[in-house]
């Protein structure tokens, strides 16, 4: 039987939904499911990974160099447990991404990058050249699968009305120190996370400036959205980059998505293709944002957005 | 202080990738190639600290099959002082380019190795992490800035949360983001220059690197397309289009 142990991410004693998503991953693949919560102070999230549907058991492991998510240092405990294992799982978020391969080269095994299919218990399908391919790969026998996964191509695994048991687990593994968290600049934001958000509005560089983004700011606030932004709306300086959708910044599933003034680049459409329903809202009829979208909406957009935010008082 | 470049030749991204009719690959014939968009943000923030005077080499080394070396005489045009280029006619993935690059690192012991956040070809973003953890050395992936400052180096990395600032002790591995810095455009001298520099060619087979743990490509698709939806005429027609879904 598979027995496969999912890495959660947390930040700010917040389990992120990532970690839920990879767990529907996990049941698609089968077996039974740990989840390891490598932190400095375990409660709430522990708890919060306890409290999966799917989850059977969360490991945790309390150590003051765990304060921080430096791959560094989480990947040699994570190492040192995947004997006990068929498959370690991560989410492709920068987290995961950053954490996993070192897992995997300390394991000495290949790892599947943004795992988005399972077609059996060692074989994935994963997008390749910005999402324009898919390709089917198989982890060789013998070797534990070491897999980020996809998270837009995950649903979150629902709460479960009782909690999976809670062990302490102790590590002693050498940490390195030659690793040091200095700082964290955070987009401190009150509206949604980008990435975990069923609502997203996101604007590119047809608003023209940083001040206009707040025709953006106020349609998302109305719908209760995150926002996000194009590329070229990051390159022109009009908004922070953590802000970006697309291939390059952030993939994203929300059950809506709205494009305003975005004329849709490639990298741009990989990064929504998963979205439930897409809304356009450009001023180039021929824009190929429109050849993705479930409705098109030509036109001004300086007009437009104000009536959208008018309609939904 | 000697800097390591990872310098791949990649599909250009300008080119749309075709699904060859069998599944069996991509097409790759009469295609154009260039080098990795990632990896030359590396080569060039690189060049960048040899200018200030804080390396005084950079190597660029690609693996790849005898026809890699206009390739890495590009890296030399773009000002690396030599090349390495490692024989091989076999694609390699991230672990087997890792532990090809441990074999470098083990001889030429570089203060830096800089390579792109992943390559745009098969996007694994894997080989700078793999590198480090083979090394027993700090990463720091995804850098938006660098800042070498004697022993250490201060890297801001771009990740989910915003920019999370790293102190590392070098040597390291930094893997780079694409606001890192505007890579340089090659002028003419350059590539004249660039023909009178070292590229060393090393057999893969004779680095004595462990492969066949790859994982196995059986079958390539293109992505399922989302269908073109409807045109609405204003905003009342499209909010009631919403509504009616029960999305706003």
């Amino acid at each position: 039987m598979n027995k496969i142990l999912i890495i959660a991410e947390h930040h700010a004693g917040q389990l992120n939904p990532a970690t839920a998503r990879c767990v529907t991953c996990a049941q698609a693949i089968g077996g039974s499911v740990d989840v390891l919560v490598l932190a400095a102070t375990p409660e709430p999230v522990v708890r919060a990974a306890a409290a999966l549907q799917g989850v059977n058991r969360v490991l945790s492991a309390t150590h003051e160099a765990n304060l921080h998510a430096l791959a560094a240092t989480f990947a040699p405990q994570i190492a040192a447990l995947a004997p006990g294992y068929t498959h370690l799982l991560a989410p492709s978020t920068t987290f995961g991404k950053d954490l996993m391969p070192r897992v995997a080269a300390l394991l000495g095994v290949a790892q599947v990058s943004d795992l988005m299919q399972v077609d059996g218990p060692r074989t994935f399908v994963r997008p390749i050249y910005a999402g324009n391919v898919l390709v089917t790969v198989k982890v060789p026998e013998g070797h534990v699968v070491a897999a980020t996964v996809r998270p837009a191509s995950w649903p979150e695994a629902a709460a479960s009305s009782t909690l999976a048991p809670i062990e302490a687990i102790e590590s002693h593994v050498a940490l390195p120190t030659h690793t040091r968290f200095v700082a964290l600049e955070g987009a401190s934001s009150e509206r949604p996370d980008l990435q975990s958000a069923q609502r997203v509005v996101s604007g590119g560089r047809a608003l023209g400036s940083g001040e206009n983004f707040k025709l953006i700011y106020d349609l998302a606030d109305r719908l209760g959205a995150a926002v996000g932004a194009s590329r070229a709306a990051v390159d022109a300086g009009y908004v922070p980059s953590d802000m970006q959708v697309g291939q390059t910044g952030k993939i994203i599933a929300p059950q809506l998505y709205i494009a305003v003034g975005i004329s849709g680049a490639i990298q741009h459409l990989t990064g929504i293709k998963d979205a439930g329903t897409i809304v356009a809202i450009n001023k180039d009829a021929e824009a190929p944002i429109f050849d993705v979208a479930d409705y098109g909406l030509v036109g001004d957009l300086f007009k437009l957005v104000p009536e959208f935010i008018q309609a939904m008082n | 202080m000697k800097i390591l470049v990872g310098y791949k030749r990649v599909i250009d991204y300008n080119v749309r990738v075709q699904v060859k009719p069998d599944g069996s690959g991509v097409v790759t014939d009469g295609v154009k190639l260039s080098p990795n968009p990632f990896d030359e943000i590396a080569l060039e923030e690189a060049l960048r600290l040899r200018e200030k005077g804080v390396a005084s080499e950079v190597v660029v080394i690609g693996i790849g099959p005898a026809d890699l070396q206009p390739h890495l005489r590009n890296g030399l045009a773009m000002g690396a002082n030599r090349a390495i280029h490692v024989s091989t006619g076999d694609a390699v993935q991230p672990l087997t380019v890792a532990r090809v690059l441990l074999k470098i690192v083990e001889r030429e012991q570089p203060g830096l190795v800089m390579l792109g956040k992943q390559a745009i070809d098969d996007d694994s973003n894997q080989t700078g992490q793999m590198l480090a953890a083979l090394w027993d050395r700090p990463q720091a992936t995804f850098a938006s800035k660098l800042d070498v400052i004697g022993t250490t180096a201060q890297v801001v990395r771009e990740i989910d949360a915003g920019l999370e600032t790293l102190e590392i002790d070098l040597p390291a591995v930094v893997t780079v983001d694409l606001r890192l810095n505007e890579p340089r455009f090659i002028k003419l001298p350059d590539i004249m220059k660039a023909k009178s520099k070292p590229i060393e060619t090393i057999e893969l087979a004779s680095l004595g690197v462990e492969s066949g743990d790859h994982l196995t490509a059986s079958h390539f698709a293109p992505p399922l397309k989302r269908s073109k939806g409807v045109m609405v005429k204003d905003v009342a027609e499209l909010v009631e289009a919403l509504r009616t879904k029960g999305l706003v």
